[in-house]
């Protein structure tokens, strides 16, 4: 029963961890800016999510090694990005810097709005989980 | 929590751009020295960046910090001014000034000061958004 209700949030959770992920490797990005050599990295968020949330698959089982013990899910780790995709250059660069700063800083206000985007979406479902049990 | 790594990633490109500014700084100052009683005038310097992975597990490359790795001296030879009654001429009447080009110190302090307030950006999101993450079902 209590897990139905968390398991409405395990989604929100799962992409939550993803942005933040994603608004890590952005920010490592733009700190490299200056880096000779450094190569910009890429990620695909659908097909990480995806990968999160669709199989279902949690980060570790809990053994039922007694009798009176019930079977569940144990709980699902954070996502992470399994892989990393390299950003295409749009301009060469004589240091071989791949970063380009105009879609960095694109992709990073992109990312800061959807996670924020997300935080609503939990506090929306946690909201009405608690009226739900409350029931005012 | 992986937000709190880019606090350690920006802050890292934060302080190795100040470092940088510090440099062109000594540089700009620099400008207009003459060699000393050794015969050598002071050489421009060059900041090299690398890039350091500063998350908890070392091979992560969505971590990816700033260090300055070295600093390098300009060996050019420095300007060349005939003026015979200067102090610090030596016996042909030359005085060397430094190899420190003003232009090219001005469009590296620029840069360093833009790329500084990138980073101080997004500290400052990131900041924003974990202060938001604190107060869920609040």
């Amino acid at each position: 029963m209590l897990n139905r209700i968390t398991d409405a949030l395990d989604f929100q959770a799962q992409a939550l961890s993803l942005r933040s992920e994603r608004q890590r490797l952005i920010a490592s990005n733009i700190a490299n800016a200056d880096t000779p050599g450094y190569v910009a990295r890429e990620t695909n968020f659908a097909q990480a999510l995806r990968d999160a949330t669709g199989n279902g698959q949690p980060a570790a089982q809990l053994a039922a090694s007694q009798p009176g013990h019930i079977a569940g899910n144990g709980p699902t780790s954070g996502a992470t990005f399994s892989t990393l995709l390299y950003a295409a250059p749009s301009q060469t660069n004589l240091d071989r810097n791949t970063v380009d700063m105009d879609r960095e800083r694109a992709s990073f206000a992109d990312n800061t709005v959807k996670y924020e985007a997300t935080l609503r979406f939990i506090g929306a479902q946690v909201k009405a989980t608690l009226s739900a049990i409350t029931g005012q | 929590m992986s937000m709190m790594n880019i606090f350690n990633v920006s802050g890292s490109a934060a302080s190795a751009q100040s470092q940088r500014l510090n440099v062109v700084a000594s540089n700009l100052a620099n400008a207009d020295t003459v060699a000393g009683p050794d015969g050598q005038a002071y050489k421009a310097r060059q900041v090299t960046f690398q890039t350091q992975l500063v998350g908890a597990n070392a091979n992560d490359p969505t971590a990816a910090g700033v260090t300055v790795s070295n600093i390098t001296e300009d060996q050019t030879p420095g300007r060349r001014v005939l003026d015979p009654k200067h102090p610090s001429a030596d016996a042909d009447g030359y005085v060397t000034y430094s190899n420190v080009n003003a232009v090219e110190e001005m469009v590296n302090m620029i840069s360093a000061s833009r790329s500084y307030q990138n980073n101080i950006e997004v500290m400052n999101t990131a900041k924003s958004l974990l202060l938001k993450t604190l107060q869920i079902g609040q």
